[in-house]
């Protein structure tokens, strides 16, 4: 029996192409910090709603383009991306049957993990940022996930 | 897990290596990758190569933004145009009027020198870079600029604005290169102050409106007002190029250091373009006093910084940056206490 597909490579690499050019847009200064971290998002929604077994290479790879766009520590991302699409596929059959607002929850978790990750590695490297505003990027990340998993579900097949 | 969880696994079925498996191999691969940036100097190109590939994204954000710019640019009215050149023309003569005076200043001041400093050290050849409209991490402060490698731009270069000094450039792609400004709380830069000639070391702070002169002790004098110009030390930036204002200066008691607030003088958040510049550079040691955590120590590097005025007065060359390392914590306490009150 054949299984359904999800979205195809090249259609997750649109997708993945899409949230990096919305996390480096050009936004008012005080408005930047609020930005939520795009590709994170998309990450997240292929490995919770579209699972397959290449999702943590995706996320691996997808963490990689981050650090490239951003500038930042070659690899950084590409583990927080990888950890956290690990725990996502670890927990995928679960969190989808919940309805969109817990799963906002999860994906809030999700991505205080991440930056927490992140943080982390920042002041390993010597490079810490400290600043609260920081952390705002994942409330409105969480906020944002039902408004994207919607979008997508209702243009992309699930797998 | 539950029969029924089982069958759902299968439905969903994630093949090959176990997830576990998968993710300690990607760990250690991203693991090794962020030490080899981290520590090893010889990623560089593999450096200049991602800038590279990340060009493409960095373009498509800038694209429409360049177009609009230039669209503006052909749309400008004629009387705007007009308007605009006779205000560039009195500026162009206010700028000469100056110059002429400048030439017979340096002319001077290498006399005054001697011999010993054969070349005028100011800025030989400049390169404008324009701004590309791309955010990097919104917590650092650092810009892309559409020129790179194959502009000769290279590491560590200095960059100025029309008002002061901007920052230097930390990565270097084919046609693109990201710089680092001088508020990044990583950036520090070595200073002097004009009025008195005090040197020390100006970190930025994350804001891009202001700098703190963190290494300074409380009887240093400072005054709110004072010109912060690049003193030259570490060859990184030009010599007297000014750099920020004092604009507070704190005398806490209870530290032993002076809390001063400097505001930069290049429109760090709002310019459209920098300057890339190359210069004659003096080989000067590196100094080890950049560490921001090491001023708090009983201000046993703040005297090495502040060396006392008289012989701070000329930018330094290497001989004197060792001695004054050394023997500042003992000889410096005298000088600045007289004029401190």
């Amino acid at each position: 029996m054949a299984r359904r597909r999800g979205p195809g490579a090249l259609t997750i690499a649109a997708l993945v192409l899409a949230a990096l050019i919305a996390l480096i847009i050009p936004l008012p200064r005080l408005v930047a910090p609020l930005r939520p971290d795009f590709v994170a998002l998309v990450v997240l929604w292929l490995c919770l709603l579209s699972p397959r077994p290449t999702g943590l290479v995706v996320a691996f790879l997808a963490g990689l383009a981050v650090d490239a766009v951003h500038g930042m520590l070659l690899g950084q991302h590409a583990l927080v991306f990888s950890v956290i699409a690990y725990i996502a596929l670890k927990l995928r059959l679960r969190i989808r049957a919940f309805p969109l607002l817990q799963q906002s929850a999860v994906v809030f978790a999700l991505l205080a993990l991440a930056e927490f990750l992140a943080f982390w590695i920042d002041g390993v490297t010597g490079h810490a940022v400290t600043e609260w505003t920081r952390w705002l990027g994942v409330l409105v990340g969480a906020a944002c996930w039902p408004l994207l998993a919607g979008l997508l579900e209702r243009y992309l097949p699930r797998a | 897990m539950s029969p029924i969880q089982d069958q759902d696994h299968r439905n969903l079925l994630l093949e090959g290596p176990s997830l576990g498996l998968r993710l300690a191999i990607l760990g250690v691969l991203s693991l090794a990758l962020m030490v080899a940036d981290h520590r090893a100097r010889y990623l560089e190109a593999l450096r200049g190569a991602v800038t590279a590939a990340a060009y493409p994204v960095h373009r498509a954000v800038d694209a429409p933004f360049a177009a609009w710019k230039s669209l503006g640019g052909e749309l400008t009215s004629r009387a705007t145009l007009q308007a605009e050149n006779v205000e560039l023309q009195a500026e162009n003569l206010a700028l000469k009027l100056k110059l002429m005076r400048f030439e017979s200043l340096e002319e001077e001041n290498r006399r005054l020198r001697g011999a010993r400093e054969g070349s005028s050290r100011v800025v030989q050849r400049s390169l404008v870079a324009e701004i590309m409209k791309v955010d990097l991490d919104p917590f650092r402060q650092r810009v892309l600029v559409n020129k790179g490698s194959s502009d000769g731009v290279y590491a560590g270069q200095a960059a100025l604005d029309a008002k002061g000094i901007f920052g230097q450039v930390t990565r270097v792609g084919p046609v693109s290169a990201e710089i680092i400004m001088i508020s990044d709380p990583e950036h520090a830069i070595p200073v002097a102050v004009n009025r008195t000639g005090v040197r020390t070391i100006a970190v930025g702070t994350g804001q891009p409106d202001k700098l703190t002169l963190p290494y300074l002790p409380r009887n240093a004098d400072l005054e709110e007002g004072d010109l912060i110009v690049s003193s030259g030390l570490g060859g990184v930036f030009p010599p007297g190029y000014p750099v920020a204002r004092v604009v507070d200066v704190t005398r806490d008691p209870a530290q032993p250091l002076l809390q001063v607030a400097a505001q930069p003088l290049a429109a760090l958040d709002r310019d459209p373009e920098v300057l890339l510049v190359w210069f004659e550079r003096t080989i000067i040691e590196p100094e080890l006093e950049l560490e921001p955590d090491a001023g708090t120590e009983a201000g046993a590097e703040a005297p090495a910084a502040a060396t006392s005025p008289a012989e701070a007065r000329e930018p330094a060359p290497a001989s004197e940056t060792a001695p004054a390392a050394a023997g500042g914590a003992s000889t410096e306490p005298a000088a600045p206490a007289g004029e401190a009150s």
